[in-house]
């Protein structure tokens, strides 16, 4: 990694200096081309120790990128006292410490904009699935059970079912964009209502539950969402009620949904998330009207390229001192 | 109307079954082990025909019904229709357009969606060029649910739609090899048939991925397993197949497809749509009014 270094050097006069935060296991993706922008340190690429590298550079870290799920703590935002930006690369926040940033004034951008079309796509893919049985019916068809019982279990038709979107954001309106073509009914819960939005709006998820016969979960973990779905939701939407998740795996109480599905008191639901990856509760493999997936919503090439000219884009404007493209507003 | 006798080819739905029966005197032709004895026996009290995809009225069974004056396909595909004998001798058809369109539209791109959704396609997301051939109702309706999720939609038909913003292609070769997903949302006909052969696989290549949700016969099937075996094509999301219930072994094994067993119109609210449909062109042709959704 010497060569890095040296390479790092000759460039450090013209480039604005930017930390790499990433745990050993996770790689900076693209750092090919960020390395044509900024001058980058990372501590890991350094023969130096890792509280050694970082107390020497300290003082010129005003921007850092951290990678994936790579934490940001309090403790840790003691050691760069002149840090004012942290750059997410995932679609989540809920591994960055926002109340320390908000009290040190350090601004956050997160990049879910990159992947929402990816986790919107998989939402409805999700629910499509649920609904129409999909994957349960290539299991019977691979099974070769289709020449012994002839007929499959029918589905249910998407067109007029009332879709409850919790988290209206950049994934949630992606959601509703996709959804409406198939003639779904859409209402949604957030925060705050959004005045320029169309959809009824409910300040509960659990009337938006009640009136709903789908709910997809498209909202950041926060400790305010934190088991949003809980059984009070889950009774609310009902027997014949779904439950997509998209979002974080604890935005639901698992183990409600767990017991409550193997019950037969909600129709069926769509995971791409859980609350320990990758440990799924083994109750779910045996429910045909449950479809998993490993946290599908993963780069692809279109969502790498959206994601790097998002991270590219708020580096620039911030050296500039130009407004940021996705900064999260911490309140 | 109860001595007239409605022949009904498979068993397709137990809620049509239990109507026809109300109404008339229904034959299930599936459970009779000698057929051509059961016809002989009845031929003159059958009247009417109800068919599904898996079977409908061919000039055999057309031949051997002198009084057979109505068929009514529990399905919006004619294939298993003898379309021109039935013409010839004055039988009225009738099918179930419309109320299954939007299901087997949302089933086509569920299928995309869990075909892009397994590992081996993982460094590609839903491709943005869809290629849907033909544009009729299921076709239409593919191209509205695509464009939601910003994809850009070809397509081929037999007759360019200048009324249409998408793009035309004048035949499937190039539609294939400017697509990244390719619909077949034609009907099937003589011409149809095998209308995704070798060459229209090899168009779409190896990131290409075909979706059927129209009829089996569509599809070149042994052409497609050994390009999807050889991965020469991406992967496939299939609903139906040339033999079915039958489908290739060698699929099983495979990693870039998708296999359902014909629920395209399968859902609660449609199949019963469907069946509503059935009765009542049925009981509409036997009191002398005209028929709701007539094809000949």
């Amino acid at each position: 990694m010497a060569n890095k270094e040296t390479q790092q050097q000759f460039s450090s006069e013209e480039l604005p200096i930017v930390l790499v935060n990433r745990l050993p296991s996770f790689k900076l993706p693209f750092q090919d081309h960020l390395l044509s922008h900024f001058h980058l340190l990372d501590p890991h690429d350094s023969p130096e120790t890792y509280d050694s590298f970082l107390s020497r550079h300290s003082n010129s870290i005003r921007a850092l990128i951290t990678v994936g799920p790579t934490p940001v703590t309090a403790e840790f935002l003691n050691l760069l006292p002149r840090l004012e930006l942290i750059v997410g690369t995932s679609a989540g926040l809920n591994h960055i410490d926002l109340s320390a940033c908000r009290s040190r004034g350090i601004a956050v951008t997160h990049s879910s904009s990159a992947f929402s079309e990816d986790v919107a796509d998989c939402a409805v893919g999700l629910l499509t699935d649920v609904l129409r049985r999909i994957s349960a019916a290539d299991r019977f068809v691979r099974d070769r059970m289709w020449p012994v019982k002839k007929e499959y279990p029918i589905g249910f038709k998407l067109g007029g079912k009332r879709v409850g979107i919790v988290g209206l954001g950049s994934i949630g309106s992606e959601v509703a964009k996709r959804i409406s073509a198939f003639g779904c009914i859409i209402a949604y819960n957030s925060r705050k209502k959004k005045q320029s939005v169309p959809f009824p709006f409910y300040a509960s998820v659990c009337d938006l539950a009640a009136n709903s016969d789908v709910l997809i979960l498209c909202c950041a973990l926060t400790e305010e969402t934190h088991h949003i779905v809980n059984k009070d939701v889950m009774v609310a939407l009902g027997k014949q009620g779904v439950i997509i998740n998209v979002g974080r795996g604890s935005l639901i109480d698992e183990k409600e949904l767990v017991q409550s599905l193997v019950r037969g008191e909600i129709g069926g639901a769509g995971l791409d998330v859980f609350e320990n990856e990758p440990n799924v509760p083994k109750e779910l493999f045996e429910l045909d009207n449950v479809v998993l997936s490993p946290h599908c919503a993963v780069m692809t090439p279109q969502s790498f390229e959206a994601l790097l000219e998002l991270i590219v884009t708020n580096l620039k404007a911030f050296f500039s001192s130009k407004p940021l493209l996705s900064a999260v507003s911490i309140e | 109307m109860e001595s007239i006798g409605v022949l009904m080819a498979y068993p397709m739905n137990s809620y049509l079954e239990q109507e026809l029966e109300k109404r008339f005197n229904l034959l299930r032709f599936w459970t009779v082990p000698e057929k051509s004895t059961f016809l002989a026996t009845h031929k003159n009290s059958i009247r009417a025909v109800v068919g599904n995809a898996s079977a409908g009225a061919d000039s055999e069974l057309i031949e051997v019904l002198p009084r057979l004056e109505i068929v009514s396909s529990f399905s919006v595909g004619l294939d298993k229709i003898d379309l021109a004998k039935c013409k010839e001798k004055g039988i009225r058809v009738t099918n179930t357009p419309d109320v299954l369109t939007e299901v087997v539209a949302d089933l086509a791109i569920g299928l995309m969606l869990a075909v892009l959704r397994k590992p081996c396609q993982s460094d590609r997301s839903l491709g943005k060029k869809v290629g849907i051939i033909g544009l009729g109702r299921i076709g239409m309706a593919v191209a509205k649910r695509a464009e939601a999720f910003r994809c850009l939609i070809n397509y081929y038909s037999r007759t360019e739609k200048p009324e249409i913003k998408y793009k035309y292609y004048p035949n499937v070769v190039e539609l294939a090899a400017n697509s990244d997903i390719l619909v077949v949302a034609c009907s099937l006909t003589e011409e149809t048939r095998h209308i995704i052969n070798r060459e229209v696989i090899d168009a779409l290549g190896p990131k290409g991925v075909l979706i059927n949700v129209v009829r089996g016969p569509h599809v070149d099937e042994p052409e497609l397993v050994s390009a999807l075996v050889e991965r020469r094509l991406g992967g496939a999301g299939l609903d139906v197949f040339e033999h079915e219930p039958e489908v290739p072994e060698e699929l099983f094994g495979l990693d870039n497809v998708v296999l359902l067993p014909h629920v395209g119109s399968g859902t609660v609210e449609t199949r019963q749509a469907m069946a509503d449909l059935v009765i009542g062109n049925l009981e509409a042709h036997f009191l002398n009014k005209p028929l709701l959704t007539p094809v000949v």
